[in-house]
């Protein structure tokens, strides 16, 4: 409820920034409708929510600029996933070849489509999607390089952001659910740890490329079971790590080649002192397929974690096959689809994100998720979530 | 006359016959160049320019569609343009920028930046015959024109409106463009680019593509209002008008690298 109050006070002052600089964003509703009943008590079956996006754009001169972005879903059943994010609060000051940022940022590292195992400076938004692809903003002080020889960007973030997870009556979600009200931190400073970061990339001709390393609080925690209330929960642990992280993308005609690596360390159990991941694949594009103006992109990325069955991500060792159909429209329509199939186990995760324009203001989404898992699967606890989506976004 | 005086004479005539045959003999590929070549250094030195576009996407049926893009452009001595492109309308690709070198001889570079995501993707330049944001124009037509990228035969002199233009068959060297032959029209007067006829691969009459509105800037550098592109096949046009052509902006490579794609507004 705080929350919701103050999102109403930053929201009324908008309109008052707004005379000096740029509102846009949309508003959007969503309806999630699950094939099978839900496999967990408490669980609601399906639901509606509302979301609210604004973006506040001023720019003080040339150079410097300010912007604006918070987030608020108010959802029908679960009560973790209305929540408010502030996504993007910061300043932004541009020097020859140096850039300068002070507050709460989204930043993305990556080149591959099925996981993105570099990308680490944002806390995953966990209540918003099963995909792991909304994150939370991240407070920063920021600094970007660009020279001849590449880019260097430098973080210091001098407060985590804890990871949301859907709440009881939410689907998506674990079996015990997760408390996370109750965090527990390797070290006493706990969200107060300064985490930092450095990246640098560059590209030669057709080869695409960075490394990066990170140093702090580990965004994906492993948990400890925990009763609560005489009930069965599972406590984040979040555990600090290191992480050096290489990109690469490498094109040649309609093929885009891809890999991403990670090699994570850390005290804790989970990762077993170190470990490496990786994904690497390839996207190949046709372009005006059947003399029309549309392009289909054929995606294939293998999926790797030399953890094995130990391993805290169900992606140890899969395939990932897919299309990607941009119809280049007046709708812009698109269409991505896919599965992830384990290859050792009997696992099969099937995927699809669509969306189109209907005349200038709104876009209409269409996802889907069905899971084929076996009782022992990593991922068993959302076997019975499959899920059909549909979005109305109203753009302003 | 005395010996020498008389065989100077001799040979002046002789100059004198065989100089306009040389300038006969120019073959139509050499004339076809020449003129290419003359369009290019006539829009060389400009440095770098700003500009809004509206482009107005029209189907067979006569429903439109608007997008407006705010364009600036850094002019690479030595090799091609940098280009970056910001999508301001409609709203929800809203921030989608393109970043493009284009280069001489090989493949451009070309970036796009998603903002929903803050991902900067290096994409394929393979892909020029593909619409550029589902309009009638390639990414081809609208990335910058290198005199490298095409062999030339000049076709003759016919008359474009009030105005008489060189027809030159522009055949691209790359076998990626999704065009056999593109006859340019270009004006005999001011070396503008008045008319494109567009031949596809069967070397079906793909696309007309017209430039209206020539206007001056910098007393040297002439830009059209408004490009008219007709595809022939299937009905559909796409009509670009450009405004506030702002010339020598200050910009310098640091505005076309990936962090001003990311923080572009």
């Amino acid at each position: 409820m705080k929350k919701l109050f103050l999102f109403l006070l930053l929201s009324s002052l908008l309109p008052t920034l707004a005379m000096a600089g740029e509102l846009t964003g949309f508003i959007g509703v969503e309806g999630r409708l699950f094939l099978n009943p839900p496999a967990h008590e408490a669980q609601r079956r399906d639901n509606g929510s509302l979301s609210l996006a604004p973006e506040y754009y001023h720019e003080f001169d040339a150079d410097s600029s300010f912007t604006f972005a918070p987030f608020l879903r108010i959802d029908g059943s679960d009560e973790e996933r209305t929540h408010f994010d502030i996504r993007e609060l910061f300043f932004l000051k541009v020097y020859e070849n140096f850039e300068l940022s002070v507050g709460l940022r989204k930043v993305f590292w990556g080149v591959t489509e099925s996981q993105h195992l570099v990308d680490i400076i944002n806390q995953n938004d966990g209540v918003e999607s099963p995909d792991g692809e909304d994150k939370l903003g991240q407070p920063m002080i920021a600094t970007s390089f660009s020279r001849d020889w590449g880019t260097v960007d430098l973080y210091l973030m001098p407060w985590f952001r804890e990871r949301t997870f859907p709440g009881k009556k939410g689907r998506f979600r674990t079996e015990p659910v997760v408390d996370s009200d109750n965090a527990i931190y390797e070290k006493s400073a706990e969200e107060r740890h300064i985490d930092f970061a450095a990246r640098y990339g560059h590209y030669i001709k057709e080869l695409e490329f960075a490394l990066s390393h990170f140093s702090g609080t580990s965004r994906e925690p492993s948990f400890i079971l925990d009763l609560k209330d005489g009930r069965a929960v599972l406590i984040p642990y979040y555990e600090i790590i290191d992480q050096t992280g290489l990109e690469a993308q490498y094109i040649t005609g309609e093929w885009l080649w891809k890999f991403e690596g990670i090699r994570r360390s850390g005290s804790n159990s989970t990762s077993g002192g170190s470990y490496y991941a990786a994904t690497a694949g390839y996207e190949y594009t046709f372009t005006g397929v059947r003399g029309t103006y549309m392009d289909l992109g054929l995606l294939t990325e293998w999926l790797y974690d030399d953890r094995g069955a130990s391993a805290s991500s169900p992606f140890e060792n899969d395939l990932m096959v897919g299309g990607r159909l941009t119809v280049n429209d007046i709708s812009d329509t698109q269409i991505l689809a896919g599965m992830i199939v384990d290859i050792d186990e009997n696992e099969q995760i099937f995927f699809l994100e669509s969306s189109r324009r209907i005349g200038e203001k709104i876009k209409v989404t269409l996802e889907a998720g069905f899971y084929d898992l076996p009782d022992n699967s990593r991922l068993s606890a959302i076997r019975d979530d499959d899920y059909i989506q549909l979005g109305i976004d109203w753009y302003f | 006359m005395d010996g020498y005086g008389l065989q100077l004479l001799r040979l002046i005539i002789l100059a004198l016959l065989i100089m306009p045959a040389t300038a006969f003999a120019i073959t139509p590929e050499e004339r076809g160049l020449e003129i290419a070549k003359e369009a290019d250094l006539r829009d060389t030195g400009y440095g770098d320019f700003r500009a809004e576009m509206r482009m107005t996407l029209r189907n067979r049926h006569g429903k439109e569609s608007i997008r407006e893009i705010k364009s600036s452009n850094l002019e690479v001595p030595g090799d091609g343009d940098k280009i970056l492109s910001l999508f301001e309308r409609p709203r929800d690709v809203k921030g989608t920028a393109f970043l493009s070198f284009t280069h001489k001889t090989g493949p451009d570079d070309q970036w796009l930046y998603l903002p929903a995501l803050k991902r900067v993707k290096r994409i394929s330049s393979a892909n020029k015959s593909g619409s550029f944001m589902g309009s009638e124009f390639a990414f081809e037509d609208i990335s910058s024109m290198e005199v490298e990228k095409y062999t030339y035969k000049f076709i003759g002199e016919k008359p474009c409106g009030e105005l008489t233009c060189f027809v030159v068959e522009y055949d691209p060297v790359d076998k990626n463009s999704g065009y056999s032959i593109v006859e340019t029209w270009i004006d005999t007067e001011e070396y503008r680019a008045q008319k494109v006829e567009y031949y596809d691969r069967k070397r079906s009459h793909l696309k007309t593509l017209t430039y209206t509105g020539y206007k001056k800037y910098l007393d040297k550098y002439w830009r059209a209002d408004e490009m008219f592109m007709q595809n022939h096949l299937t009905g559909k046009s796409t009509k670009l008008e450009w405004a506030n052509y702002k010339f020598k902006t200050g910009l310098t490579d640091k505005d076309f690298n990936k962090n001003a794609l990311k923080r572009a507004r």
